[in-house]
């Protein structure tokens, strides 16, 4: 494996100027281990002087063949793949994987999964959210940001491990509801959280909003347009911040969105800082939509009565033989699903996390291919830098917050 | 399906005769591969699909009139709806042409579906490999490419795997 490929710059001829095939401006590979790149992300940059003239992005580096492997297993199985996607977003990822599932078979959901699949996965929202402010902070050299943030991140991560075992790769919500009803402690832990992060908000905003070196480095940086953002297919709160309002949340409701009272923070700036603005809003939101769902969280069971799909409680299993055949047939073959094909899209930390499901009338994943919105919005980089210097480059590619789990897959 | 794609799929039957399906409320439009290009501009300027939310396709080996669905999902902000454009292609052809001008997000989109697929866009702009090395013999999405699995080796298959794959030696 020690072999070393040359690259001539023929192969990039049609991507980067003539003054590049005259060596009039420089080449300049950064990463994939720079540490800015959030991730193993190769830029390849064509610069005069510090000025970024092209930027070419490679990416592949995390390919895992997430779609091809679940081709291979029964959609229980699957699942598991989708934590391994967007790492930041592991429940985020299931909810959006099982409402593909359960459009698929049309399976209902209890209205207390419901409420649940909210909470957490607004929880979720707040934690990637956190990372992202942490790393974005300590790309622009605000390092107690980074501590601050993994604090609070830690306490969500708690809460995932109270309900479900596991802190990231939780499967947590399975087709037809969650694994199991939470634990009588989850709604102290989710009041305390609340409580506490409002406060951390302000703290944050404390530190960076006003201050002027942060605007500096932000301001006027990375300009995005809505028309530019819709033709590259960006989404989420990079879309937000250039003033669409656009949220799938409110656009096509999903999990009982629609009876939550929530506002979709926009910025018509669509700049850096605008993006920064956006997401701290988000917080601001995520904590609202906890609040009401926490509040009128409906008693009742926690996953839907349909055997077919899915498995029935322990105790059952004991005194009813139908049940034991169910569990039986659910474990060892899986449930068929019909031979067609859905799109079902939720809003993830990052934009539109769509899911489009292929079944085939067994019990395993025709076609799943996952539209990734770290993918789409990565694809916006080169026309968004142009111009700039290469710290721009650090904050830019910071504030549209990609993970590169989710680009790969 | 929503009321309100009533009339654009209409449009779409009228002028590039157009098959629907529909499956759970969603809309499945299939047009040809000559069509498609224009059946995008269409619904991006005129009905306001100004978003390419997924673009991807699926293998249906080893069917092989149409052994590929290349499949275009569009969402409409300013209306907030959706629609699906499929597009069949031939085994013996694999060509459609590019997206990329109309939706600049097919760019990379197409690129991931010929690595995936080998499914050809034509005039590309940058039609290379995205997420596979650029060496890579084969498609990996294709349902005749197997999956890499390794087979564990029991007592009853010792020497069969022995000499398939042998130690790496010293």
């Amino acid at each position: 494996m020690s072999q070393i490929e040359e690259v001539s710059v023929d192969q990039f001829k049609h991507l980067v100027s003539e003054r590049a095939i005259r060596g009039e401006t420089m080449l300049l590979n950064m990463g994939p281990q720079h540490p800015s790149t959030h991730g193993v992300l190769r830029v390849l940059l064509e610069l005069d002087g510090e000025t970024i003239v092209n930027c070419i992005p490679d990416i592949g580096y995390l390919h895992t063949g997430v779609e091809k492997n679940m081709e291979a297993k029964t959609f229980q199985k699957a699942e598991v793949m989708t934590d391994r996607l967007d790492y930041m977003n592991p429940l985020g990822n299931n909810l959006s994987y099982v409402l593909a599932v359960e459009k698929l078979v049309d399976l209902d959901v209890p209205a207390r999964a419901q409420a649940i699949r909210v909470i957490l996965v607004e929880l979720q929202r707040i934690a990637s959210h956190m990372v992202w402010l942490g790393a974005f902070g300590l790309d622009l050299a605000a390092m107690s940001m980074f501590l601050y943030c993994f604090r609070e991140r830690e306490r969500i991560l708690d809460i995932f491990e109270l309900v479900s075992g596991q802190r990231m790769m939780t499967t947590y919500i399975r087709p037809g509801g969650v694994w199991r009803d939470v634990p009588v402690e989850f709604d102290k832990a989710v009041r305390e959280f609340v409580q506490m992060f409002h406060k951390r908000v302000d703290e944050y905003e404390r530190l960076l909003t006003r201050n002027p070196i942060f605007i500096d480095r932000l301001v006027g940086i990375g300009y995005l347009t809505v028309e530019t953002a819709l033709q590259y297919g960006v989404t989420g709160p990079n879309l937000r911040a250039s003033g669409s309002d656009w949220d799938l949340r409110k656009a096509r409701p999903y999990m009982g969105y629609e009876q939550y009272d929530f506002n979709i923070p926009t910025r018509p700036e669509g700049d850096t800082y605008a993006r920064y603005i956006v997401r701290i809003e988000e917080l601001r939101e995520s904590l609202k939509i906890i609040e009401q769902a926490l509040n009128k969280m409906p008693l009742g069971p926690v996953n839907s009565d349909n055997r077919k799909f899915v498995p029935p409680p322990r105790a059952e299993i004991g005194v009813s033989m139908e049940a034991l055949i169910h569990h039986f047939k659910l474990w060892t073959e899986g449930f068929p699903a019909p031979k067609n094909s859905v799109y079902s899209a939720v809003e993830s930390p990052r934009g539109e996390l769509g899911m489009y499901l292929e079944g085939d009338g067994g019990p395993k994943p025709y076609r799943i291919h996952l539209r990734t919105p770290s993918f789409d919005n990565l694809a916006v980089l080169p026309e968004i830098v142009k111009g700039h210097l290469v710290a721009d480059l650090v904050a830019i590619l910071a504030s549209i917050d990609i993970v590169l789990g989710d680009i790969d897959r | 399906m929503d009321k309100r794609l009533d009339p654009i799929v209409k449009d779409l039957q009228e002028k590039f005769s157009a098959t629907l399906t529909e499956f759970r409320e969603e809309a499945h439009l299939f047009v040809t591969a000559e069509q498609v290009v224009s059946a995008l501009t269409l619904l991006r300027d005129t009905h306001k699909f100004e978003l390419l939310s997924a673009l991807t396709a699926s293998d249906y080996y080893p069917q092989t009139t149409p052994r590929f669905h290349v499949i275009y999902q569009l969402s409409s902000v300013s209306k907030n709806l959706t629609l699906q454009v499929r597009v069949p292609v031939n085994a013996a052809s694999l060509k459609v042409p590019t997206a990329a001008h109309v939706y600049k997000v097919a760019n990379w989109r197409e690129r991931e579906v010929f690595d995936m697929f080998g499914i050809v866009f034509e005039g590309h702009p940058d039609p290379r490999r995205i997420l596979m090395p650029e060496d890579t013999e084969g498609h990996p999405l294709r349902k005749d490419y197997p999956l890499g699995y390794e087979e564990p080796q029991f007592t009853f298959n010792f020497d069969e795997i022995r000499v398939v794959k042998p130690a790496p030696k010293e």
